[in-house]
């Protein structure tokens, strides 16, 4: 690390050293799950997860942790994601395609709204 | 910005370069690229992750996943589990131990952390920690916008005093020493922190230690200092190593050596190992262990703020004063002002110990009283027996009986209660404690650690060490008590140093508040606690069974009975050790 020459220089380290930090921080207001079972990656998962993160980069979203999983046992329904936003109950979407991840991230991710027509209904 | 949903921090620590940290981090860029993953997935440098000695090691997040272990060959599998399909490769995790920290817990509703603010949330050994918790940014504000006076008013304003003990004023001290006339003048933190018990300072240097030089080197620039030391005592070894590490890094960032932030003030420190002796965390003593010299105090005047350190002006305070000072630069004497009381604001940390139910470092904002800091923040006495005192400021403090619960803990209460604040040990006492054998107890600490130089305490600690022993083992004889009060006034006024003057504080003080404890050993050869050995004898009750296992047990034979016959016990030959009493099933040993 080079001296510090100035207030100013110390008060840009002292940013780095936050976002530094907050890259290590786990917790996040919203999760959102990727379900990455070889079923998921067949089934286009890659391509989804693409789409959430390009989302995230374009539209500037902080607070956002992107987690994996496995099979969730629902191949059939694959790509699936799981979003948790707060303290509600998981909502766990399937069949998610590039477009859909976005709207989903649109809607439920940025405006709370659940995409109810995407969600895996309960059997 | 560019996202990432995922961080891969690898250790690359000398000791994590040289089991190929470098060739994994290669190898893990090289795979993310194969596996498209290059723009999900960032892998950076860190420091420490858990010590290295299972390493390379590399810390995932957010997951918060901590693999050790790895070697190149291994980096394509791990990649492809965890990066790509999201499970966690377990071959290389980390067995965690979940440790938990006896010393410090989190903080309960009454207290207040700005001392221990930091202690255990930042890496002590990396700079970075601090700097993100506002770290060096009091520095930044004093160089770059307020005068020497001015930071002397705002801890003048703060009314934070001296954490030692004696409860001076520290901007009073810094005042003085501004104007002393002499270069260069130094700036010193006491870190001898020698109380039985005490451990509040060493917790601050080993977690935060960047908040102490950070408060010393605004010290410097109040006074007009170039040059400082921390005199640190040899028992702790793991201070002095984070000190050292935090001085470099200092010093690399270029916070500490010429030309400060670019404001041409310059401050450099060291860190003096103390060598085991108590007498040296007095300041005059201290200073001649610094110099060299054998760690004896002198008199005062003159005082250190004209001529301390060889002879030059110099300003001693101790760790927790320093560690204050940034706080008070950063959100301003009035918020440091607006805890406490009147005459002692802010706030104190204190080593919780004896029998309470919990037990460690707790930060309180002053004023606070004894009955909330025991039955709130300690939860209470253990096994629900009654307290029968509270012993505060260390050896040279004094016992304070339960009446002293409700007033408030405060410099001049404390002084009015014959005790004093002194540097934070507070130890409670239950129902089983017997104040004379307290009070023998830490005399013969003071006795042992009184450097000598001054007769009445070198001679007269030593006379009252053998009439407390004395007493308690039943030979005290009437006389006693008005020998050791007239022994604690003689050393209290021809003592040159806080040590001999403060040596009659144990005694004065259970002598003015357990008067009849004192009367009871010595003209009644009796102890009301049951617990020196002299005074007591154990006796076998007729719920004796015969089982002969308190025979069997004792070390010296004293017991003698027949299977199934009532034990006795023969109390010439008993040695009071009380294993009798501890192996009985039938509680049928009694003290009497």
């Amino acid at each position: 690390m080079p001296a510090v020459k100035s207030l100013d220089e110390l008060k840009r380290l002292k940013e780095d050293a936050i976002a530094k930090r907050n890259a290590k921080t786990t917790a996040g207001t919203v999760q959102v799950t990727v379900a990455m079972g070889t079923c998921g990656i067949a089934a286009g998962a890659r391509e989804t997860m693409r789409a959430i993160l390009d989302t995230i980069e374009t539209e500037g979203l902080s607070g956002v942790v992107i987690k994996q999983t496995g099979c969730i046992g629902l191949c059939e329904l694959e790509p699936i994601i799981q979003v948790e936003v707060g303290g509600a109950p998981k909502v766990t979407y399937g069949k998610v395609s590039v477009d859909q991840a976005k709207l989903i991230m649109k809607e439920h991710v940025v405006g709370g709204h659940v995409v109810t027509e995407l969600v895996i209904p309960a059997k | 910005m560019k996202y990432y949903r995922t961080h891969v921090l690898v250790c690359v620590d000398p000791e994590c370069l040289g089991k190929g940290a470098h060739d994994i981090e290669d190898a893990l860029q090289d795979e993310l690229v194969a596996q498209g993953l290059i723009d999900e997935v960032q892998v950076l440098e860190t420091s420490r992750i858990g010590g290295c000695s299972h390493g390379p090691e590399m810390m995932v997040y957010p997951d918060g996943v901590h693999y050790v272990g790895m070697t190149v060959d291994d980096i394509p599998f791990l990649v492809e589990e965890h990066f790509l399909k999201g499970r966690i490769a377990k071959k290389f995790l980390l067995p965690r131990v979940e440790v938990k920290d006896e010393e410090l817990s989190a903080p309960t509703s009454k207290e207040v952390r700005v001392v221990l603010r930091n202690c255990g949330k930042v890496d002590p050994e990396n700079i970075e920690d601090y700097i993100a918790e506002d770290g060096y940014q009091a520095l930044g504000k004093v160089l770059g916008s307020m005068t020497s006076d001015q930071v002397i008013e705002e801890v003048l304003a703060s009314g934070l005093r001296g954490r030692g003990g004696a409860g001076f004023p520290a901007g009073k001290k810094w005042q003085f020493c501004r104007a002393s006339k002499g270069t260069p003048k130094f700036v010193i933190c006491n870190a001898d922190e020698g109380d039985p018990g005490a451990f509040m300072n060493r917790r601050v240097l080993e977690g935060d230690p960047h908040a102490v030089i950070e408060g010393m080197i605004i010290a410097a620039y109040a006074i007009g200092s170039s040059r400082g030391y921390i005199y640190c005592r040899a028992e702790y070894p793991l201070a002095v190593r984070t000190l050292n590490i935090a001085i470099k890094q200092a010093r690399a960032l270029g916070l500490l050596g010429e030309d400060i932030l670019g404001s041409g003030f310059s401050f450099d420190l060291e860190v003096r190992i103390g060598a085991g002796a108590f007498v040296c965390g007095e300041e005059t003593a201290l200073m001649g262990s610094i110099e060299g010299k054998r760690g004896e105090p002198r008199p005062r005047p003159p005082f250190p703020a004209v001529s301390g350190l060889w002879a030059k002006p110099s300003n001693v305070n101790n760790v927790e004063t320093y560690a204050n000072v940034p706080q008070i630069i950063l959100n301003g004497a009035k918020w440091y002002a607006s805890m406490g009381t009147e005459k002692s604001k802010g706030t104190k940390t204190f080593a919780l110990a004896g029998d309470v139910n919990h037990t460690g470092l707790i930060e309180v904002p002053l004023g606070i009283n004894m009955r909330e800091v025991v039955y709130d923040i300690a939860q209470g006495i253990k096994d629900g027996k009654k307290l029968k005192a509270v012993q505060i400021g260390g050896p040279m403090g004094g016992c304070l009986p339960e009446e002293y619960l409700d007033r408030p803990i405060d410099y001049e209460s404390l002084a009015a209660a014959g005790t004093i604040m002194g540097s934070g040990g507070l130890v409670v006492m239950d129902e089983d404690t017997c104040m004379v054998d307290i009070a023998r107890f830490f005399m013969e600490f003071i006795q042992d650690e009184s450097c000598g130089k001054c007769t009445p305490c070198r001679v007269g600690t030593r006379r009252m060490l053998e009439i407390l022993q004395r007493i308690c083992k039943g030979e005290g004889k009437n006389g006693d008590i008005e020998t050791l009060e007239m022994l604690c006034k003689q050393i209290r006024a021809t003592s040159l140093c806080g040590l001999g003057q403060g040596a009659p504080n144990p005694v004065e003080s259970t002598l003015k508040h357990f008067r009849k404890e004192y009367e009871a050993h010595i003209f009644e050869k009796r102890c009301p606690a049951k617990v020196c050995k002299g005074l007591i004898r154990y006796d076998i009750t007729d719920t004796c069974t015969g089982c002969t296992v308190c025979l069997r047990n004792c070390p010296v034979g004293a017991i003698t009975g027949d299977r199934r016959k009532l034990h006795v016990i023969d109390t010439d030959t008993c040695i009071r050790c009380g294993i009798c009493m501890q192996v009985c099933n039938f509680n049928a040993i009694e003290i009497n």
